[in-house]
């Protein structure tokens, strides 16, 4: 077994522990596997929780179109190493009409192609328990919400009317049409996802590390130009520079951050010394106060 | 952010619940604490500080409260709401602290923060001392086995850093604790939205010489971790990869397994040994508490979901009676009889409050008679599961002394409880299995015995057609017996009223009768209101599935009301009787009842042939 801290491990416990709750209780549950680290974190437990057999749930990536090439390769290549089934599922109502994170809103794009496509694919699939790597040291209302959380027929959270939650018993008890959200690394922060990765030698989407990226410098952030539908305004001119990534989404509405950072040991490294926060970078983030529990009142992970 | 690198031996994060009664200033002092351990990230401080010109009660200062108040509602009301889990860390530990509300009608999400917590640190207002709440918040945390506390009494500032107020307030705290079982309560002044004696040494109150609250929390020994009790394995899940591989994946949730030991599986009895100890990364010699492995055994043996396995020498209980505290979480009252689900670790079964011992006073602590508990109330109650479970004693093993309480009808968590001990030992209740039973009496009869249960309202005309039922069932020559509300009200439950509480406790006792008239081999009808779902549910449960049939009645209650055949409905309108079904107590119609028999569309004559029928459909009766 590789060197782990203590701490860790009990995490991992935890989460495994959450993850055959899960298999146990629900009859047709999915992992939402976003690509990132949290997922990749994720989709190792789930593999470790099951071992020598497969997981008994299938992952689900929401495709808004407009994520980042690597994030698809990379998307690819981990389901079929691992050999689990992968659904991909795009908003195609939100395509016809033509929905893009240029000319729409920012919150519009996210609402369309993320939170809508999102209650299209549970509803078309009859998921009734969503497995998801969100953390509550990301986010200020994520801090409030119960590991097994309860959604309402049409997938809305009711954050002043959680059940308790003692111990780690949890209750999984839904009426029909109602789901689960659940969330087995609600307890780890940033740094330990991180330690974790490193400890266990977990890959991930390289756009994690500092590498020369085309950018430009929009709203304080830097953004990557991916491909040529990144439109570019008058005068705006992409330039190489030393950048990587601390969360990863939609390509223009995530920024990148300066970095030297190459492996995960800098990585770890680097956090110790940051003064802003993990999702300083999403654009969709920062409109409003409350703006994460809106989104996730109406279904938004 | 802050200090990635922890010292040598601080592996291990401290869960904190930082609680006591409202306005108090909980937020606030936990804000403080991330900000000076600097775990406020700069666009975090920029949101805070536009959020607190908004929403803050500080000025143009930082309201530190509203780091934690992560929700809209608690913004706008100024109150926390739910638990919220912040995490930092320092260079001697990490931390991650429970944020819990300190309103009364909330204190449901202040048990589940300090559920999983290690220590606490219990604010009391300066001006204020120790109030209803601050001793109910210890008592909570007294309960659910919080050994190691910390009295912050906040806003020294409002009392000028008074040194004979915080003695004062020191003092009530150590008659609290006194009637409380906690290993440490260490009070301390603080003022925590200036900061001091929070992270560093207040030069307002020199007069105080003990530590300050980080340097407590970081030096805090919490001694008697899981990993020194005695081994428990829960079995959450089979693992059948293939027809070579059968493991059991669980968790160590105390103590330590090693390879080769025996184990027993408490439930049966029954032993095996650990052949292998499996884990993604590889086998194990030895697993530690809070590990979720996949154990394969020397032998085949019967494990299910829910087991616990333990070494031989050092068992749990088995027993499907046991006393516990409870604390009750939902609006819904809790009623002794009713049956619910109780969750242990992975095990559900049906159980019930058998009896409510007493309820406990949050302010005086002492205990008073209680018939039922409301939400937030904390009872000491025997419960009776129907199948035996396995446990340790809460104070013994905090993860395998809990259970939650699960309301079937709305699959609420409706309470939460902590055994105190087993009252009757399972192994010396075996069932005795008879020689002459059901199915051998059944075949003498030439009928399939089974109970019919009537439900709807009174007058509806139950007793009615159930009676009809059973003229035409006597005429064929079957073997019946008609259980009348009213009659048995007048015998086996003449002590029992129309309370919700007794209601339920009416039909358990019906439903019991039952049983041995079914055992006896007789179609069994039951003429009942029963208004209530879940005792019908519950009475279900009791049978096999194709034993039980439920016949809803189904008459509107204007017609009942013009029948009347009782009287009953003039003496409820004119108010001279109380609990009445339709009136003033509710009736829950079945969802999904085996036969549905409309009165206002049929005579009674032909309903009673329409449930001969169903029984002749159904091979009940030839």
């Amino acid at each position: 077994m590789p060197e782990v801290l203590p701490h860790l491990q009990r995490l991992e416990g935890e989460a495994i522990c959450i993850l055959r709750e899960v298999a146990a209780e629900f009859r047709n549950p999915v992992i939402l596997y976003s690509i990132g680290k949290d997922s990749s974190v994720l989709l190792h437990l789930a593999m470790k929780a099951f071992h020598p057999a497969k997981p008994p749930f299938p992952l689900l990536h929401v495709d808004t179109t407009w994520k980042f090439r690597e994030m698809i390769a990379f998307r690819d290549a981990t389901a079929k190493s691992l050999g689990v089934k992968l659904l991909v599922h795009t908003n195609r109502d939100g395509i016809e009409r033509g929905i893009n994170p240029f000319d729409y809103n920012p919150d519009l794009h996210t609402q369309v192609m993320k939170t809508e496509a999102l209650r299209q694919a549970l509803d078309m699939h009859g998921f009734d328990a969503a497995i998801g790597g969100a953390r509550r040291d990301e986010e200020k209302s994520r801090a409030k919400e119960r590991v097994f959380s309860l959604r309402s027929s049409n997938h809305g959270w009711d954050p002043k009317n959680q059940r308790p939650e003692l111990w780690g018993i949890y209750n999984t008890r839904i009426a029909p049409g109602e789901s689960m959200r659940v969330f087995p690394l609600s307890n780890w922060t940033e740094l330990d996802v991180w330690e974790y990765v490193q400890a266990q030698a977990i890959p991930v989407v390289s756009l994690y590390f500092a590498k020369r990226r085309p950018v430009v410098r929009r709203a304080g952030s830097w953004i990557m130009v991916d491909d040529e539908r990144m439109r570019l305004n008058p005068g705006e001119e992409p330039e190489q520079r030393l950048v990587r990534f601390r969360t990863l989404g939609c390509y223009p509405l995530t920024g990148a951050i300066d970095s030297t950072a190459t492996t995960v040991a800098e990585i770890v490294h680097e956090l110790g010394s940051s003064a802003s926060s993990e999702r300083a970078g999403r654009v969709i983030d920062h409109d409003q106060a409350s703006s994460m529990e809106k989104k996730k009142r109406e279904g938004y992970f | 952010m802050g200090h990635p690198a922890t010292a040598p031996g601080s592996g291990t994060r401290l869960r904190v619940v930082a609680c006591g009664s409202v306005d108090d200033g909980k937020s606030t002092l936990i804000g403080r604490l991330l900000f000076e351990c600097d775990s406020v990230s700069s666009d975090q401080l920029a949101a805070l500080t536009r959020d607190s010109r908004r929403y803050g009660t500080t000025g143009d200062e930082p309201d530190f409260a509203l780091l934690l108040d992560g929700l809209e509602a608690e913004r706008e009301q100024g109150i926390t709401i739910d638990v919220a889990y912040r995490y930092f860390s320092t260079a001697r530990r990490r931390f991650v602290v429970a944020d819990v509300p300190g309103h009364e009608e909330y204190t449901r999400n202040m048990e589940t923060g300090a559920s999983n917590s290690e220590a606490a640190v219990l604010l009391a207002d300066a001006r204020k001392g120790i109030l209803t709440q601050t001793r109910r918040h210890a008592h909570i945390l007294s309960l659910l086995g919080i050994r190691h506390i910390v009295l912050a009494v906040n806003k020294m500032d409002l009392m000028d850093y008074s040194a004979e107020r915080f003695a004062r307030i020191a003092e009530e705290c150590d008659r609290l604790a006194a009637k409380l079982s906690f290993a440490s309560v260490v009070p301390i002044p603080v003022c925590a939205r200036n900061g001091d004696n929070v992270t560093t040494r207040s030069p307002r109150m020199p007069w105080y010489d003990g530590p300050v609250l980080l340097q407590h929390l970081e030096s805090l020994d919490i001694d008697g971790g899981s990993e020194t009790k005695p081994m428990r394995f829960t079995v959450q899940w089979i693992n059948r990869t293939n027809a070579e591989f059968r493991g059991y994946a669980g968790s160590v949730v105390s103590g330590i397994l090693t390879e080769g030991q025996e184990i027993v599986v408490t439930a049966s009895g029954v032993r095996a040994r650990v052949n292998r100890i499996v884990t993604g990364d590889g086998d194990l010699k030895q697993a530690v508490a809070g590990q979720a492995v996949t154990l394969v055994l020397s032998d085949e043996i019967g494990i299910s979901r829910g087991d616990i396995l333990t070494l031989p020498e050092w068992r749990c209980e088995t027993a499907d009676q046991f006393a516990a505290h409870v604390v009750w979480l939902t609006h819904e009252v809790m009623l002794p009889h009713r049956e619910y689900l109780i969750k242990f670790n992975s095990r559900v079964v049906p159980g019930r409050i058998t009896a409510l011992r007493h309820r406990l006073d949050p302010d005086s602590l002492e205990q008073v008679a209680a018939r039922a508990l409301e939400m937030n109330e904390i009872g000491y109650c025997h419960i009776s599961t129907r199948e035996p479970v396995s446990f340790d004693p809460y104070r013994e093993n905090r993860e395998t002394g809990g259970f939650i309480i699960i309301d079937r009808q709305s699959n609420a968590t409706a309470g939460a409880g902590m055994i105190d001990f087993a009252l009757r030992r399972a192994a010396n209740v075996h069932w005795h299995e008879l020689d002459v039973n059901a199915g051998a009496r059944a075949g003498l009869n030439g009928q399939k015995p089974c109970l019919l249960w009537f439900t709807g309202f009174s007058g509806a005309g139950k007793s009615t057609i159930a009676n009809l039922v059973e003229r035409r069932l006597f005429a064929e020559g079957r073997r019946s017996y008609l259980l009348d509300g009213d009659n048995i009200r007048h015998g086996l439950n003449r002590d029992l009223g129309f309370t919700a509480a007794d209601r339920v406790e009416n039909i358990r006792r019906v439903t019991e009768v039952a049983r041995l008239f079914v055992d006896a081999g007789l179609i069994t009808l039951v003429a009942f209101i029963s208004p209530f779902s879940a005792e019908r549910e519950a009475a279900r449960e009791s049978f096999r599935p194709e034993e039980f049939h439920e016949i809803y009645v189904d008459t509107p209650l204007e017609i009942c009301r013009a029948r009347d055949p009782k009287g009953l409905y003039a003496r409820a309108a004119s108010g001279r009787l109380k609990n009445f079904t339709g009136f003033d107590s509710p009736y829950e119609p079945p969802l999904k009842p085996e036969l549905v028999l409309r009165t206002a569309e049929a005579s009674a004559e032909e309903l009673a042939s329409h449930v001969i029928g169903y029984l002749r459909t159904k091979g009940l009766i030839p």
